[in-house]
């Protein structure tokens, strides 16, 4: 019986280690060669495809998949395939980590997209960094990132040179939403509210200092836990404060809730917040009272752009199942940013891989200009974008419409 | 202090409903000693079943009509997993040592979580919950929300319903005959393996009920709602003296209040200003619990051990 037993373990091992060596083969050598003399280089993305915030993820997923699909069907890259692979990070700082350490590890991927959160972005970079894999957000707005947790002091430095972001950065987004909501809404009387996390603190700090050095008044802040769906406590504060204004800084999930509860409770007050509440998913939880909330977003209404009318029929055209959502157009480029890296790296290197593919990306990603879905695309010396364009939107009839869209200057 | 009737009222619903699911964990700690750690994920598989029967139901019917299939809906559905969980998963380690039962129900936990997760249709995010139409109302400066008009009016009956069952009935008298000693209550000509299901469907029944009040007031149902009311369920439950049914729902009722209250106040005491907000509240619940378990280790009313239920 006992030897029998040994038998099966050793058994099972053999095939273990055979399966392990299986999957090593594969991830050995630079840029690993298919069929036919072709160099696959794979370009992954980091998003959350599944829980609260996956209808931004699965967006930003789809659209990045168009990228490297088109890029295949136009062999932009003479001589390399594209490969997309993409992972799920359920919105985890700890599960982008493991994600970034295995796309690390395996040597065909020579760019991400992602990741959404600010504070799943933090657990990344510093890995990506170590292995100099370049990688790109759409998504991620918090200054920090790019600018070093000196940038409210004046001293900007850039720890990363290999992140990168097609997304404007809070430093402009909450000044802008406080000046419209100031200067145009015309509101006085603000309520912030954030969810504690780096997106929603920093955005809420922003808004603030502007909305203050305007002239308008704090009457009051809350920070909330946004795994709850019970805000009647602070909707009651809202109510008796006397604002005519409630700033969110943070993500639909709780911001929707948040709203519906707000009038549900009587108080016909607003519901204003940063990219995190530009998505239909907001309205569907906020329910028909949401009419008049205010979302900011970053670059301009992709469906306004002619640049975008091509990426819109092929992103119908490909049959998705999901929507592109807030960020499809910049995840589109980022991953577009990617590719032109590596065509410039391939035929700088008279048309093959260098030996550094990694570090070479990075730098030819540094100095990349062209015209994208959202505009001109092109990186400062932090990593961010230099496209400052922002939109305000408000909710109409059950749907986001643009009401001004502007840089903040 | 103007809002404080308002606050008040917040947090009595808050509690309400902490109640309705707590009454479950006491029932099942009172009877076989087991924190059934799934029961949270129990009341959300109620709340998925109370929409599945709003989604059934052709388009346009009103909420009067539908109300009461969806509740039967819920209960149906939370019960019946209850008893399959209790018949396939605890009963098998009924003799095991009490870990080995502990283990299993964290196990299942996660498992109802995944399934939901996985096979509901457009479950991975959370799915809107239809809505009683018409309020608020309001009552001198108070606003009550045309959902929690549901609740206010279920936890009491439930709580009312339950006391009867339990004191009044032949197999509540067999359930407080079996929490006291179920070797004895054995020889004594009771069913005990009945009465035990009859306590995982009894929780799961209220746990259902509560799960449609949460589906009103919040407008969403999600596969992950039941871990951390669940959490806080057994927190109230504890307080109240776990073992004790009327403990529970008063456990609820104290939870909810001190959490709304953390939320309210907390922050206007001088030098408390970082202390208060709701993402403190928490924090206050919990340090409320260590001051009642320290003062009364058995919980609010006790576990008198003469007639738990």
């Amino acid at each position: 019986m006992r030897q029998r037993s040994l038998m099966a373990m050793t058994a099972a091992l053999t095939a273990g280690t055979l399966a392990l060596t299986a999957c090593g083969s594969r991830d050995e050598g630079n840029g690993g060669t298919a069929e036919g003399g072709e160099t696959t280089v794979v370009i992954a993305v980091d998003a959350p495809l599944t829980g609260d915030l996956s209808a931004l993820g699965l967006g930003i997923k789809n659209s990045a998949d168009l990228a490297v699909r088109q890029a295949n069907e136009k062999k932009y890259v003479p001589g390399v395939t594209f490969k997309f692979e993409a992972l799920d990070d359920q919105a985890q700082p700890s599960s982008g980590q493991q994600n970034a350490t295995k796309l690390v590890a395996d040597k065909d991927v020579l760019g991400v997209v992602g990741p959404l959160n600010s504070s799943v972005a933090e657990s990344m970079q510093k890995v990506f960094d170590d292995a100099k894999l370049v990688q790109i957000s759409p998504a991620n707005t918090n200054p920090a990132l790019t600018q070093g947790p000196e940038w409210n002091g004046g001293t900007k430095t850039r720890t990363y040179k290999s992140y990168f972001r097609t997304a404007t950065t809070d430093a402009i987004q909450g000044p802008f939403a406080a000046q419209y909501i100031f200067n145009k809404a015309k509101k006085t009387k603000a309520f912030i509210i954030d969810d504690k996390k780096t997106y929603g603190a920093g955005l809420a700090g922003t808004f603030t200092t502007e909305f203050e050095k305007l002239g308008g008044k704090v009457v009051g802040t809350e920070h909330v836990n946004p795994d709850t769906k019970d805000f009647s406590a602070v909707v009651t504060k809202v109510k008796n404060s006397g604002a005519d204004i409630v700033y969110y800084g943070g993500e639909y999930p709780a911001g929707g809730p948040l709203s519906k509860q707000i009038k549900d409770a009587g108080a016909k007050i607003p519901v204003a917040g940063g990219d995190a509440l530009y998505s239909a998913e907001y309205i569907k939880l906020a329910g028909a009272a949401s009419n008049g909330d205010i979302a900011t977003s970053v670059g301009a209404p992709i469906e306004t752009l002619d640049s975008a009318k091509e990426f819109i029929a092929n992103y119908d055209k490909a049959g998705f199942k999901e929507a592109y959502e807030a960020y499809g157009g910049y995840s589109y480029d980022s991953a577009w940013a990617i590719i032109e890296g590596v065509k410039k790296v391939v035929e700088d290197n008279g048309g093959k891989l260098p030996e550094d593919a990694r570090a070479k990306v990075v730098e030819a990603v540094q100095t990349v200009s062209f015209d994208g879905v959202s505009g001109k695309v092109s990186f400062d010396e932090f990593g961010d974008t230099t496209n400052k364009q922002l939109t305000v939107y408000s909710v109409e009839n059950g749907a986001h419409k643009p009401v001004e869209s502007g840089t903040f200057n | 202090m103007h809002e404080l009737p308002q606050q008040l009222v917040n947090g009595v619903l808050l509690g309400s409903m902490y109640g309705l699911v707590a009454i479950g964990y006491t029932m099942v700690y009172g009877i076989v000693q087991l924190i059934n750690f799934a029961h949270g994920e129990i009341f959300m598989t109620g709340g998925f079943g109370a929409l599945t029967v709003w989604l059934i139901l052709p388009n346009g019917t009103t909420m009067w009509l539908a109300l009461p299939l969806m509740l039967v809906g819920a209960v149906v559905v939370a019960t019946t997993i209850a008893i399959g969980a209790e018949r396939f998963a605890y009963r098998p380690l009924r003799g095991a040592p009490r870990l080995a039962p502990l283990i299993t129900a964290i196990g299942l936990s996660l498992a109802l979580q995944q399934a939901v997760w996985a096979w509901y249709p457009e479950a991975k995010s959370a799915r809107t919950f239809p809505q009683i139409p018409g309020g608020p109302f309001h009552i001198g400066s108070v606003t009550i929300q045309t959902g929690d008009i549901f609740l206010i009016a279920a936890a009491p009956l439930c709580m009312a319903i339950l006391a009867f069952f339990v004191m009044r009935t032949r197999t509540g008298r067999g359930m407080q005959a079996t929490a006291q000693d179920r070797d004895t209550a054995k020889l004594m000509g009771v069913n005990t393996d009945r009465i035990i299901v009859v306590a995982f469907a009894l929780g799961a029944a209220f746990a259902a009920v509560g799960a449609v009040a949460y589906g009103l007031k919040y407008g969403v149902v999600e596969y992950k709602m039941g871990f951390l009311l669940g959490l806080k369920a057994f927190t109230a439950a504890v307080l109240g003296g776990i073992g004790n049914i009327y403990g529970a729902m008063l456990g609820g009722l104290v939870l909810g209040i001190a959490e709304t209250m953390a939320t309210a106040y907390i922050a206007d005491i001088p030098g408390m200003q970082q202390l208060g907000g709701q993402s403190w509240a928490d924090v206050w619940a919990f340090v409320l619990l260590i001051v009642v378990l320290l003062v009364r280790p058995q919980g609010l009313l006790g576990e008198r051990v003469a007639d738990r239920a």
